[in-house]
């Protein structure tokens, strides 16, 4: 396969236990799924039925692959700029100088939260950045969010 | 609430009726509005802005009574049931009337109060406004965050010589206005308020109260250098409308009525392109919209005919209403489009009867993007949009003057409307990029996708391409609809690399020039994968290094020093 590597990049894994946060919410909808799909079963809507069952097996297939996305996520605190990458099929990286930042949040899901795991979203200007990296330890997030905010104020760009 | 003592302008020291003198070049009504004392604004505001419903309904009551009266003199026994007949019946008109005076009373005075307690501010380092008599509100904006200043004149208020002055904020809605201003006042202001944001000269504000005191306190030779050019263009500025104010107020209202939408400014007034009366018909009736109306009105034909009932005439006949509004409309706010470069930014002026006229600073313009629909190819026609910090929800269908820089025009025009809104982008070579960028393909300075993406792009990949040039970030796609996106450097928010499962077979990806929200999207699909990884890795480069060398939030503050 091409994948795409950016060269001379050691990329920062986050928390292997985002695993579970994910696998959670996947098997939240497959359950939803599954229990349409008897509804369905019971009262003889066989194309829904088979519909059903078509998008539980995708998420199956997209629970099996949860470990490996989630291994793909990857994250590096670069001179000027904080580098994101994430996805194995659809692959995505992004650049942002750090004097881009508007603001930070830090997030914590309910699963995640019981796992000690948080998010930080990396707000800028643009809305279609969406620099959004999960399965950080709390500690870690709130360094890497002060890390951010100084950084951003002593290269602080304009709009 | 704080009220900072500003050094700078002295507010204290500068009384109002100092006399501009002609060093100082700042017009004594300007001088007056700038000397970060509370203001209020043109009288006529009230009025202006809700006074007339008010007229209209009071017009709407009196001639009603006025049948009510020639009925009760002439009785033709029409006892209906409405309050009228009933207040005559049961002998309680005194009564009414004091009420209907106390609600007069009470809405006029509320207007006046609202007004009374309508107050702004403008020191060197903020506009202020407060508004509101019960619910009051405070509205703080910072000069050298300005994303623009726009002078609007409804048809109304040009009538009475008044301007809505609107100084637009990055953000939804986030804009600070004075509506309404003395239509004078509102140009002098604005150049005011520009020239303060621009971080240049400065200083030479504070000369204002040194010199009105006859201390020639300008000494340093940069400071006395810009001032008196200043002063030379200011003093070429008030000698224009000079010429009105000697004739009655009525010849005065005529004159500015009457006059370009481009106020005699520091700039060459010329505007550099000229929108023939021809052309402005001919793109809109070759646009999208006439496609559209041409297949709703061929299908509505197809439908009666086939089926033979008219039943659909009660839909289509709305829509037609509503195009024909639409043309005229865009056709009422093309008209009379101007657009020139000033020392702070260039200003573009639309509109017949409604004016608008606004100046966008240097750096304000997060991406622009170069079109030209399948229609308008034949006559080589362009059209110019661009993105922007500042997004007002409240204009509604005027909207879209906002972000369409240059309604229509041909390749020169649009050479001239990219060299006034980017000025580090000129000279022969950028010419040729532009060009090549709008309408050629193959191998001329742009990084082209490669031939296998003839399976995604089977018409444009010899055009779908990059190119980075000093100063900005150029993409080129559409083989049909043919576009040209330009991205300047100091702008760019992040930038992004993706590739899907298909782009990978293909070994390719796309990039994503990311920026501020608005009508133009900065991607670029189906370029060669290594080409788009070294794309990535430089311009992620280059965003860092222009983001540090951008001045532009203060963008004559290096004239100064230099």
């Amino acid at each position: 396969m091409n994948r795409l590597e950016l060269p001379g990049v050691t990329w920062r894994r986050v928390s292997p236990r985002l695993v579970w946060v994910e696998l959670a919410g996947g098997a939240g909808s497959l359950v939803v799924l599954l229990a349409a799909g008897v509804v369905m079963f019971l009262l003889q809507v066989w194309i829904a039925v088979v519909v059903l069952a078509v998008l539980a097996l995708v998420s199956i297939v997209n629970l099996a692959l949860t470990p490996r996305r989630v291994r793909s996520i990857g994250y590096q605190l670069r001179g000027d700029d904080l580098l994101f990458r994430r996805g194995i099929m659809w692959q995505r990286f992004v650049a942002v100088p750090y004097g881009r930042m508007q603001l930070v949040d830090i997030n914590r899901g309910p699963i995640a939260r019981g796992l000690g795991l948080s998010e930080l979203k990396f707000v800028t200007a643009a809305a279609a950045a969406g620099v959004t990296i999960p399965g950080l330890t709390e500690a870690e997030a709130e360094e890497l969010r002060d890390h951010l905010v100084s950084v951003a104020e002593s290269r602080r760009a304009g709009l | 609430m704080t009220e900072p003592s500003t050094p700078a302008t002295g507010p204290a020291s500068v009384p109002a009726s100092v006399p501009a003198s002609g060093l100082v070049g700042v017009p004594k009504v300007v001088a007056h509005l700038t000397d970060g004392e509370w203001h209020r604004l043109h009288p006529a505001t009230p009025l202006l802005k809700g006074g007339f419903a008010l007229i209209v309904v009071l017009g709407y009551v009196a001639s009603n009574l006025r049948e009510r009266l020639l009925g009760l003199f002439l009785p033709r026994f029409d006892n209906g049931g409405d309050p009228v007949d009933y207040v005559v019946r049961n002998g309680i008109i005194l009564q009414v009337l004091g009420v209907l005076a106390l609600l007069l009373v009470v809405l006029i005075g509320g207007f006046f109060v609202s007004w009374r307690m309508h107050t702004f501010r403008i020191t060197s380092e903020v506009v202020e406004v407060r508004s509101g008599v019960l619910f009051r509100t405070n509205r703080k904006a910072q000069l050298d965050r300005i994303q623009g200043i726009n002078i609007v004149r409804p048809f109304i208020a040009r009538l009475f010589g008044a301007a809505k002055l609107e100084i637009s904020q990055a953000g939804h809605d986030a804009n600070v206005q004075l509506s309404y201003l003395s239509s004078v006042a509102a140009d002098e202001l604005r150049r005011e308020i520009l020239r303060r944001a621009s971080g240049t000269r400065v200083t030479e504000a504070s000369t204002a109260g040194q010199s009105a005191t006859g201390s020639a306190a300008v000494a340093q030779s940069a400071v006395a250098q810009s001032a008196v050019d200043q002063s030379a263009i200011a003093q070429s500025a008030i000698d224009q409308p000079a010429v009105a104010p000697t004739g009655t107020l009525l010849d005065r209202r005529i004159t500015e009525f009457r006059a370009p939408e481009l106020d005699p400014d520091a700039a060459p007034p010329e505007s550099v392109v000229k929108i023939h009366l021809g052309r402005l018909f001919g793109s809109m009736f070759l646009g999208t919209g006439t496609v559209i109306a041409v297949l709703v009105i061929i299908g509505a034909a197809i439908w009666i005919s086939v089926t033979g009932r008219l039943f659909v005439l009660v839909f289509a006949l709305p829509s037609i209403i509503g195009f024909g509004g639409y043309y005229v409309r865009r056709f009422s706010k093309s008209l009379r489009y101007t657009i020139a470069g000033t020392p702070d930014g260039v200003r573009i002026g639309f509109g017949l009867l409604s004016t608008s006229n606004e100046t966008l600073p240097p750096g304000r313009i997060h991406s622009i993007e170069v079109s030209q629909s399948l229609l308008w190819r034949p006559a080589g026609w362009w059209q110019i949009r661009v993105n922007r910090a500042s997004q007002t929800s409240s204009r509604g269908s005027a909207n879209q003057a906002n972000t369409t820089i240059l309604p229509v025009g041909n390749l020169a025009d649009v050479t001239a409307v990219l060299k006034l809104i980017l000025p580090e982008f000129v000279g022969e070579e950028a010419s040729s990029f532009i060009e090549s960028g709008m309408t050629s393909g193959g191998s001329d300075g742009f990084t082209n996708s490669p031939r296998r993406a003839i399976w995604l792009r089977p018409l444009s990949w010899r055009r779908n391409g990059f190119a980075i040039v000093p100063g900005s970030l150029l993409l080129r796609k559409g083989a049909i609809w043919r576009r040209l996106i330009i991205v300047p450097q100091p702008r760019l928010q992040s930038v992004g690399l993706h590739q899907g499962p298909l782009l990978r077979r293909l070994r390719l990806a796309s990039i994503q020039l990311h920026t501020v929200h608005g009508p133009i999207t900065a991607n670029l699909g189906a370029v060669d994968q290594v080409a788009a990884l070294a794309f990535f890795t430089e311009v992620a480069e280059v965003a860092v290094r222009s983001g540090y060398a951008d001045t532009s939030h203060r963008w004559r503050s290096g004239e100064l020093s230099a």
